[in-house]
């Protein structure tokens, strides 16, 4: 009886998640060519206009706190939304919609804050926001302030998430993990001060880059949120029936976030990143696509992680340098561990 | 990235790490049909094995197994119960992640915030000290598991004098005994133990010397870097092969004979030992930590009038939530591993575990669902 009841982990990004979508939201399509829908579970949905695709996604944003180290939910909202539009190959976002639902009660100068965050980010992104919703709901029905954005682009070029092969390189824009764990971090006052910050940014321009690089070399592409690298491996890994093998000894990780998974029991690997993507390449182009987005000061410690194999479809197995492991799926909200 | 690197490369250096596999290897070599068999009695190491992929590389004639090593794995089903009803009753639950999963005999604590009870995750005793503060009107009932590393940490909050409306429920264990009835089982294989170098941290070596000459095996301590590990596996098995039941020390950097004295003083200050259930093993003399009389203000058992259950000797068969073909039981003392239960994997996953071992990061099933570590994983 109970499991009809939603629980947090339904939320966490993991496959808890997806089991709900693919149970509840997502019932057929996928039978029109010139449409992506839904029932593709990728970063935004997408409908061909004469030769280009229009892209569109939906965001909502719920974090405590709504201000934490590296950012807030403002630049979170603009962020996510200009992530998911970029992850699709759209990475001059034309508008973006942002709704407000705020808590009676709440400060209208945190609200200014929100607003000259929001504002700020669009600048960084070159994009504007062309409309928004305001609500006010009764004290206690909403905790503080709970933003929902949707954006929109058009691309040329759609990425999409199936065509990875054994053989293509498994590449990181950068450190793993500071979101999430500097989120964790200040919702549960470890103390590590300003060495642990939100990696919350704009990343059309870096992919922008990185398209031009690489051209149809580029094979995948998704921002690493919520469930973190290895939520984003684990779905590419079952979608395109591949295996992946992970390099322990190469994945960029900050020493504040490696102390602070250590402090927390919580593995970098499975917490959002607001900053990051995770790029699948030919294995030749691994270089090209190193060297344009390390040009960019987003992509400055991108590194190559990792290959797909044929084997082991849909596991992602880490290699420490002593042995071999199975990463694990995020399946709910990471809990800490006691000892 | 940076800095760092030399820290790791001292404990965590690949070179290093296959000369100990090497030295194991040869070690083992003619032990293959009938393997050395050795238990740790620690989830985070069986983490830490399962972390750095140790498991793919161990030598065919050494069985590493995991005994009673996991608080939440034998927090008994009772005293989840009971802190389920506490929820009912209008009471604040804070608890350590692990636990909020663990199913009771009908519902976990997880389930009971999800009808509406106020259960709290806490990363340690302080903050749940500091939600009391907080909200003075409400009594807030700390939901209190882990061994004697974690029950140090209990008894500072109580020796600092927590407000009126907080209250301990100790579920906290002590190790020795649960090591003591597996090393007492008749049918047991296992030849030398590797303790906790955490726990022994707090508690010392010298209390394993008596353990070492009763039971005439070796006791190692062993720390939790890879190459801590291997040496502690590879000291072990030339005890054992040479038929040295004798402690040894090889986590030196950390612990020491005697142990913490300040965290040994305010743990039996605060605590007293009692018969307790263990989960999935049996009712166990001495191996629970109960507050003392003298802390009864803040004992949640005294205020709420929660009686310490005892179950019947071994109550795996009689435990309601467990189907008879589960081997928890089996599997919490290290007689059996987890891809021996029929239900692992397949009904028991961690979405949906049966088992307490299951739901844990510190239980040896959840460990070795999400690590695999099986040797089909190498290249």
């Amino acid at each position: 009886m109970s499991d009809d009841r939603i629980k947090m982990a339904h939320g966490a990004g993991g496959s808890l998640m997806r089991d709900l979508i693919g149970d509840v939201f997502v019932r057929g399509g996928g039978d029109d060519p010139d449409v992506v829908g839904p029932e593709a579970m990728e970063d935004g949905g997408a409908v061909r206009v004469g030769d280009r695709w229009l892209v569109t996604t939906a965001d909502a944003h719920v974090v405590a706190p709504a201000f934490f180290p590296g950012g807030d939910i403002g630049r979170l909202a603009v962020c996510g939304t200009v992530n998911d539009l970029a992850m699709m190959g759209a990475t001059a976002p034309l508008g973006l919609t942002i709704t407000v639902v705020v808590e009676e009660g709440y400060g209208r100068d945190d609200l200014r804050r929100i607003q000259a965050s929001i504002d700020a980010a669009c600048a960084e992104a070159g994009t504007r926001v062309l409309a928004g919703d305001t609500k006010v709901m009764g004290k206690g029905e909403v905790d503080g302030v709970v933003l929902s954005s949707a954006g929109f682009g058009f691309a040329d070029r759609l990425v999409r998430d199936r065509g990875m092969r054994a053989g293509d390189r498994v590449i990181i824009t950068g450190s793993i993990g500071d979101h999430g764990l500097a989120v964790m971090s200040a919702r549960h006052d470890l103390g590590l001060g300003d060495q642990l910050q939100s990696d919350v940014a704009p990343l059309n321009t870096l992919v922008a880059r990185l398209m031009e690089a690489v051209g149809d070399d580029l094979v995948g592409l998704k921002d690493a949120t919520r469930g973190g690298v290895s939520a984003v491996l684990h779905e590419l890994a079952d979608k395109n029936g591949a295996g992946v093998v992970l390099d322990d000894v190469a994945l960029p990780i900050s020493d504040a976030a490696r102390a602070a998974g250590e402090l927390l029991g919580v593995d970098p690997l499975v917490v959002a990143n607001e900053g990051k993507a995770v790029v699948i390449v030919r294995p030749g182009a691994v270089e090209a696509a190193l060297a344009a987005l390390r040009a960019d000061p987003l992509g400055r410690d991108a590194a190559a992680i990792g290959e797909v194999i044929a084997d082991h479809a849909g596991r992602v197995i880490v290699d420490t340098g002593f042995g071999r492991r199975l990463l694990a799926e995020p399946r709910g909200e990471p809990l800490p561990r006691i000892c | 990235m940076s800095a760092p690197q030399v820290d790791r490369l001292q404990f965590r250096d690949p070179v290093r790490a296959r000369a100990l596999l090497d030295r194991l290897r040869a070690l083992t070599a003619d032990r293959v049909d009938r393997p050395v068999t050795l238990m740790h009695v620690c989830g985070t190491h069986e983490q830490a094995i399962a972390r750095f992929g140790l498991r793919s590389v161990l030598p065919p004639g050494l069985d590493l197994v995991m005994g009673p090593g996991c608080p939440v794995c034998v927090t008994s089903a009772a005293e989840i119960d009971a802190a389920v009803d506490l929820t009912r009753r209008g009471v604040r639950v804070a608890t350590y992640g692990d636990m909020i999963r663990v199913p009771g005999t009908t519902l976990s604590l997880a389930d009971a915030q999800a009808e509406g009870g106020r259960v709290e995750l806490v990363y340690g005793v302080d903050q749940a000290v500091e939600l009391a503060r907080a909200e003075p009107e409400t009594p807030l009932v700390f939901f209190a598991t882990g061994f004697e590393t974690t029950a140090v940490t209990t008894a500072a909050a109580l020796l600092a004098g927590p407000p009126d409306n907080f209250f301990v429920y100790s579920a906290h264990k002590y190790v020795p005994p649960a090591m003591e009835v597996v090393a007492a089982m008749p049918d047991t294989r296992v030849e030398g133990f590797l303790a906790a170098g955490h726990a022994a941290t707090i508690t010392g070596f010298d209390l394993f010397e008596p353990m070492a000459r009763a039971w005439g095996k070796p006791i190692v301590i062993m720390g939790f870097e890879p190459l801590d590990i291997l040496a502690a596996l590879v000291r072990a098995v030339e005890l054992v092969i040479s038929g040295t039941p004798t402690v040894e020390n090889l986590f030196p950097r950390c612990v020491t004979g005697p142990g913490n004295g300040r965290a040994l003083g305010a743990l039996w200050q605060v605590f007293e030992l009692t018969r307790g259930h263990w989960r999935g093993i049996a009712d166990l003399d001495a191996a629970d930590l109960d507050l003392r009389p003298e802390f009864a203000r803040w004992d949640a058992r005294v205020r709420f009038d929660l009686p310490r259950q005892l179950g019947d000797g071994d109550d795996t068969a009689a435990c309601p939530v467990c189907p008879p073909q589960q081997r928890c039981g089996d599997i919490l003392v290290g007689n059996a591993r987890p891809d021996d239960c029929p239900l692992f994997g397949r009904a028991c996953t961690p979405d949906s575990p049966v088992g307490a071992s299951m739901v844990s990061s510190e239980g040896m099933c959840r460990i070795w669902f999400q690590y695999g570590g099986r040797p089909e994983l190498g290249p």
